[in-house]
């Protein structure tokens, strides 16, 4: 067990997996290069954050493979792959790129099972960096996990820390299904204890990060460190709340947030995107359609404004949901 | 004579940084006799008592309830009433905390070591004639020794490991699928890292194990210290295994935590995390559905021939509930309000036990 940061935990994930299973290949834009075109093995950046370095080096170029930019192209590769029976990685180097090779993911790989009655599957992977803190503007930026959940047969993994990203991409390669793997750029310095052995994590289990009888507040990805951090401000004035990280938004676990409602009867939900068809306002309808006698006060929503995500940094800095923003809810909640 | 004894916050294991006094069980200028509960400190890990290693007169208590404290930091002082108090004040004004360093520690290290195709993790601490091995029970690791070890390790040569399939040892255990199993792995292990002889000290199904190593390798074991050990012929609580293989989340795995304890509050989610955690490991479910099967059907062992053995046993235990008595030579105690983990809730009792058979 050691000091891991999320972007080790990834990489580790992956190589782990890579040892396993010889059927598990990565692709994408720089994963093997990664900044500027470095040239040999050894200098091999890995993914213009870094974070598949390595690999290049231990797989070679069969598993490990830099493409040409067309995300079309590598997704529909790797559905091709996965449905004759690889079991590929391929990465969308921003989760905002998505919309030049969504076709394959939602209306190929994610409905190959149900179309072939079962005959056929999509065991894939599909990583990418989501969300915005490092100032890369609007095109950058974005989170967009609301679309993918929406779609039947994607499960989309929203790992908010080192320890959950590790298990959660091991689960992710192991499952069958097509998977949507959204790694919050702004979190990938973040460090904490992992174990250096492979372990998995379920999808639709949700973490109980803190334990509260005050208010349940619910958070996804980086904006979990954010209200663990509003936690301890709110902790000072005997206010103790119940934090949930989902860790999936597809599949959900529901259960675990109705029975948190039911013990505090307060809801504040912090989720990082705009507030239309959000995993905000898509919580806030099912604890008012089934657990709405337990609710003292109105659900508060902490989300981003219905803005492109501004490249000033003071507007960026106003954009994210904040630390004061949660704590602000909660203390409204509790009113 | 006029000696002035410190209390420090104690480090219980080697992620323990910082303690908080909840509660002092002794006031200024009380009477305590050694092992006597002192106070209460709670960790991010557990909330336990810590004991007096000496007997003597509370002369001042530096530290306050619900204050935290780093490891090292002066918490107490112990003296006889004769010492003037200038003097006390003197030694609390010119206390030096030693804080070691994150980075070179001198204290004690994971280590591993490749024995018998298995990789061993293990803490070694200490030196001296004398080697003592700390082998724990079904799920546990070599942490659950941490309140018991550095006792020892001011005398002895200690050496805490994780059996095969817990910790961060090996998991995968081959064709090991009993405490006889595991006790050749010991075995293996102990001749791998030079030892030939240890007071071997076990804990449930740690205890079954040391009593195999017994009976296989008498040669290799000085001593026998047993806490609620399988393998006495005491029926182990196969709910208790079952459940704890079955839960999946801390929800369902703090009741069972809690039920190896006599006092349940002393469990924090963070130790119930922990276990969850270690279970999701790879290959971990296999071994604890392996071992339990084996622990169910545990049997009696006879008291191995020249090798004194010691049995110590909460009268609370609901996990391996004890024997009304053992036979001779079995030398027993009975550990009254004590539950199923005696080196975490009676620390005191055991390291004097073990101690005692280090002397004898």
């Amino acid at each position: 067990m050691t000091k891991k940061s999320y972007r080790q935990a990834v990489n580790e994930a992956i190589a782990q997996e890579m040892r396993r299973d010889p059927t598990v290949l990565i692709m994408g834009e720089d994963i093997a290069g990664g900044q500027g075109g470095t040239a040999g093995v050894e200098d091999a950046f890995g993914g213009v954050l870094g974070v598949t370095k390595g690999l290049y080096g231990e797989f070679g170029p069969e598993r490990v493979i830099d493409t040409p930019i067309t995300e079309s192209a590598i997704m529909g590769m790797a559905t091709g792959a996965a449905n004759t029976g690889l079991r590929p990685v391929a990465e969308l180097m921003f989760v905002d790129f998505f919309g030049v090779c969504f076709d394959a993911i939602y209306n190929q790989a994610a409905k190959v099972r149900y179309m072939f009655g079962g005959k056929a599957k999509t065991p894939m992977v599909v990583r990418t960096m989501i969300g915005a803190g490092l100032n890369a503007a609007a095109q950058h930026s974005q989170t967009l996990h609301p679309v993918f959940t929406h779609v039947p047969g994607l499960k989309v993994v929203m790992p908010s820390g080192p320890y959950d990203a590790k298990g959660l991409l091991i689960a992710a390669i192991r499952d069958d299904d097509p998977v949507m793997f959204l790694e919050h750029k702004a979190l990938y310095d973040m460090e904490e204890d992992v174990p250096d052995d492979p372990y998995t994590i379920p999808f639709g289990e949700a973490n109980f990060v803190l334990e509260g009888d005050d208010a349940t507040v619910v958070a996804l990805s980086r904006m979990v460190q954010t209200a663990k951090s509003a936690a301890s401000g709110l902790a000072k004035d005997g206010i103790e709340i119940e934090l949930i990280d989902p860790r999936t938004t597809s599949p959900f676990d529901e259960e675990s947030i109705l029975e948190s409602v039911e013990r505090t009867g307060r809801l504040v939900i912090v989720d990082e995107s705009p507030p239309r068809c959000s995993m905000a306002s898509d919580i806030a309808a099912l604890v008012a359609t089934k657990g709405f006698k337990h609710l003292k006060a109105p659900v508060e929503i902490v989300t981003a404004p219905h803005t492109p995500v501004p490249f000033a940094p003071s507007l960026e800095q106003a954009y994210i949901p904040s630390e004061e923003k949660v704590d602000a809810a909660v203390r409204r909640v509790m009113s | 004579m006029s000696a002035i004894l410190p209390i420090v916050m104690p480090k219980w294991g080697l992620a323990m940084e910082e303690g908080r006094i909840l509660e002092w069980h002794a006031a200024e200028g009380a009477e305590i006799a050694r092992g006597q509960d002192l106070v209460d400190i709670e960790t991010t890990k557990i909330t336990n008592t810590l004991q007096a290693t000496d007997g003597g007169t509370v002369r001042r208590l530096v530290g306050s309830v619900d204050e935290v404290y780093p490891c090292g930091a002066l918490i107490a002082v112990l003296a006889e009433p004769d010492v003037p108090d200038a003097d006390i004040n003197a030694f609390v004004d010119s206390f030096v905390v030693v804080v070691p360093e994150t980075e070179d520690d001198t204290g004690p290290e994971f280590k591993t070591l490749e024995a018998g195709g298995l990789r061993f993790r293990y803490v070694e601490e200490g030196e001296g004639q004398e080697t003592v091995l700390f082998l724990h029970g079904f799920g546990g690791d070599l942490l659950n020794w941490m309140f018991v070890q550095p006792d020892l390790a001011a005398s002895a040569r200690t050496i805490a490991l994780d059996l095969p399939g817990h910790g961060a040892s090996s998991k995968d255990l081959g064709d090991i699928k009993d405490m006889e199993g595991l006790a050749r792995a010991v075995a293996a292990f102990l001749t791998a890292a030079g030892i030939e002889k240890a007071h071997v000290v076990g804990h449930s199904m740690g205890g079954g194990v040391a009593l195999a190593l017994a009976k296989a390798e008498p040669a290799r074991v000085a001593s026998l210290t047993l806490l609620a050990p399988a393998g006495l012929g005491a029926l182990v609580n196969t709910q208790f295994l079952a459940d704890f293989i079955a839960a999946k989340r801390r929800r369902q795995m703090t009741p069972v935590a809690e039920a190896l304890f006599a006092d349940p509050s002393v469990v924090s989610t963070e130790m119930v995390e922990e276990i969850i955690r270690f279970k999701r490991l790879d290959g971990v479910e296999e071994v604890l559905k392996t071992l339990a099967a084996a622990l169910a059907d545990a049997g009696r062992a006879e008291a191995p021939a020249g090798i004194p053995v010691r049995v110590l046993w909460g009268s609370e235990d609901k996990i391996v509930p004890p024997p009304a008595d053992l036979p001779a030579p079995f030398a027993f105690t009975r550990i009254e309000g004590v539950g199923h983990m005696p080196h975490m809730e009676a620390v005191a009792a055991v390291t004097e036990a073990i101690a005692a058979q280090i002397r004898s």
